[in-house]
C-alpha cells in the first residue's frame, strides 16, 4: 500500500517533469524559429499564468456553480457529514466545506486551492445508491485530491498547455507568413547552412504545429496518474480497498449521466462525466490518451491488488 | 578567504538543519498529544450519546431491559475505567452491547421509524468511525515519530535533546477479535 503511494507519486512527478521539460523545448524551438521569439515568449507566459492564477484562485467557485452545487447542510445530510469528519480525523485535515449535486447519476469531486479552502461536492445519486463503506471510500478518493493539491498540479499542467499553445499559434502563423528568422538575419551569419537549415525549418515548423496536441495529451496523462493516485492514496486513508472497489463497481454498472457537468470540469469527478467511449476496438488506444480518468476496469484491477 | 567563505557556510547549513529538525520532531510531539485527546474527544462523544438512545429505545421496548441494562453497564465501566487496558475492554463491551441494541431494533418497526432513534444511531455509528480514525491517526503519526526518532542523523538530536519514542494504540487480543453479539 505504501509503496503504491510513493511508486504513483514518484510516476506523477516524472510525467510533470517531462512535461516541463517538453514546454522549455518548445519555448526554445520558438526562440529559435521565429524572429523577436524572446518577446513572444514572455508574452506567451505572462498570458497564460495571467489566466490561470485566476482560474486558480477562483477554481472553487467556479466548479461548484457550474455544477450546480448546493451547500448540504449537516442536519439534512448527517451522514456525509459523519464520514468526511472522520476522514478528516485520519488523515489529519481540516473539514473542507461540503456541498451536493441534486442529481440521480452518482458521481463527486473535489475542489479548492489547498486544504484550508478544499470543498466536496457529491451528487445526490451517489448519497443514496451507495451505503456507507463505499461512500467513505469515495469521499476518502476525493480527501485525496485535496491533499495532495491536485487542483495545483492540474492548473499547473493547464498553465503549460496554454503557453504551448499560444507559442505554437504565434510560431506556425509567422513561420507561415515569412518571418522566420533565418530566411532573414540569420542566413547570411550561418555559412552553407541552406540545405540542412531549411529542412531543421520543415521540422521545427511541424514540431510546432503538433505541439499542442502532444501537450493536450501530456495533460491527460498528468490527470490519469492523480486519479490512480487519489485512488491509492484514499485506500491509504480508509485501511479499507473493498469499500472503494464496490463504489467503483456501482459507478460502473450505473449509466446515468451527470447532467450539470462540461468538459471544462471533468477531470474533477471521481469517474468521466460523460458517457465512456468504449475501452476496446480499434480506436481504444487511441481514446485512451484522451481520457481524464483510467479505465475503471483498470482501477478496479489496481486496488484489488493492495 | 575562500575556506573561511566555505566554512561560514557549512556552520550557517549545519545550524538550519538542527533548528528545522528539532522543530519537526517538537511539532510531531505535540501532534501525537492531540491524536490522542482527539480519541478522548470521541470516547466521551459517545458516552454522551448513549442515555438519550437508552431514553428513546426505552419508550418502545421497555421490557427489553437486559440490553439497555448491558448498554447502560458498560458505558458506566468505560467512563470509570483506569488505565488503558480496563478501558479498551470496556469499549469494547460498549461496541457489543450497541450493536445488540440495534440489532434489536429491527424488530420493531415504531422504533425504526422514530425520527430520533435514526439520528442517534447515525451519531453513534459516526462516532464509532471516529474512534476507529483517530486511534489510526494516531498511530499514524507515532509511526512518523518514532522513525524520525530512529534515523539517521535526526537521532542523534533526539538523543541529546531527549525525545523518546512513543507506544502504539494496541488492540487487546480480545479486542482485535470479531466482536460477539449476543441475542
Amino acid at each position: 500500500m505504501y509503496e503504491q503511494v510513493t511508486a504513483n507519486k514518484r510516476r506523477s512527478w516524472a510525467l510533470v517533469a517531462g512535461f516541463v521539460v517538453f514546454v522549455a523545448l518548445v519555448t526554445v524551438l520558438f526562440a529559435y524559429l521565429v524572429q523577436g521569439g524572446v518577446i513572444g515568449i514572455v508574452f506567451a507566459l505572462l498570458v497564460a499564468v495571467a489566466l490561470s492564477a485566476g482560474a486558480y484562485w477562483g477554481s472553487d467557485a467556479v466548479a461548484l456553480r457550474m455544477s450546480r452545487a448546493q451547500p448540504a447542510p449537516p442536519e439534512e445530510y448527517p451522514r456525509y457529514h459523519n464520514i468526511v469528519e472522520g476522514l478528516c480525523i485520519a488523515s489529519g485535515l481540516p473539514k473542507p466545506r461540503l456541498y451536493v449535486v441534486d442529481d440521480p447519476a452518482p458521481n463527486a469531486f473535489a475542489t479548492g486551492r489547498n486544504p484550508r479552502n478544499a470543498a466536496v461536492a457529491v451528487t445526490t445519486g451517489l448519497l443514496e445508491k451507495l451505503n456507507r463503506m463505499e461512500l467513505e471510500g469515495v469521499l476518502a478518493h476525493e480527501l485525496s485530491h485535496v491533499r495532495n493539491y491536485d487542483i495545483l498540479v492540474s492548473t499547473l499542467a493547464v498553465t503549460m498547455v496554454g503557453v504551448v499553445a499560444l507559442l505554437a499559434d504565434v510560431g506556425v502563423r509567422s513561420l507561415w507568413w515569412g518571418m522566420g528568422r533565418n530566411r532573414y538575419s540569420d542566413f547570411d551569419r550561418r555559412q552553407g547552412g541552406g540545405g540542412p537549415l531549411a529542412i531543421l525549418s520543415v521540422v521545427g515548423f511541424l514540431l510546432l504545429a503538433f505541439a499542442p496536441l502532444i501537450a493536450r495529451v501530456m495533460q491527460l496523462a498528468v490527470s490519469r496518474r492523480r486519479e490512480t493516485l487519489a485512488d491509492v492514496s484514499g485506500v491509504e486513508i480508509t485501511r479499507y480497498p473493498p469499500g472503494l472497489i464496490s463504489a467503483l463497481e456501482k459507478l460502473r454498472d450505473d449509466s446515468t449521466v451527470v447532467h450539470a457537468t462540461s468538459h471544462a470540469t471533468a477531470h474533477l469527478w471521481i469517474e468521466e462525466p460523460a458517457a465512456q467511449t468504449p475501452a476496446e476496438g480499434r480506436m481504444a488506444r487511441v481514446n485512451r490518451l484522451f481520457q481524464t480518468h483510467p479505465p475503471i476496469e483498470e482501477r478496479i484491477a489496481l486496488l484489488r491488488e493492495m | 578567504m575562500v575556506p573561511l567563505i566555505i566554512l561560514v557556510i557549512l556552520v550557517v547549513l549545519v545550524g538550519l538543519y538542527l533548528v528545522v529538525s528539532y522543530n519537526g520532531l517538537v511539532s510531531l510531539r505535540n501532534r501525537i498529544e492531540n491524536a490522542w485527546a482527539q480519541i478522548d474527544v470521541q470516547l466521551r462523544r459517545r458516552y454522551d450519546l448513549i442515555p438519550n438512545l437508552v431514553e428513546t429505545v426505552k419508550g418502545y421496548a421497555s421490557h427489553e431491559r437486559e440490553t439497555l441494562d448491558a448498554v447502560i453497564q458498560a458505558r458506566n465501566a468505560g467512563m470509570n475505567a483506569s488505565g488503558p487496558h480496563d478501558q479498551a475492554e470496556a469499549e469494547n463491551q460498549i461496541s457489543g452491547a450497541l450493536k445488540s441494541l440495534f440489532a434489536l431494533s429491527e424488530a420493531y418497526p415504531d422504533l425504526k421509524a422514530n425520527q430520533n432513534f435514526a439520528q442517534l444511531q447515525e451519531e453513534l455509528t459516526g462516532t464509532e468511525g471516529r474512534i476507529a480514525y483517530a486511534r489510526q491517526f494516531y498511530n499514524d503519526t507515532v509511526f512518523r515519530y518514532n522513525t524520525k526518532i530512529q534515523s539517521f542523523p535526526s537521532n542523534i538530536l533526539a538523543n541529546s535533546f531527549k525525545f523518546r519514542e512513543r507506544e502504539y494504540f494496541q488492540a487487546d487480543d480480545e479486542t482485535r477479535g470479531p466482536t460477539q453479539v449476543q441475542f
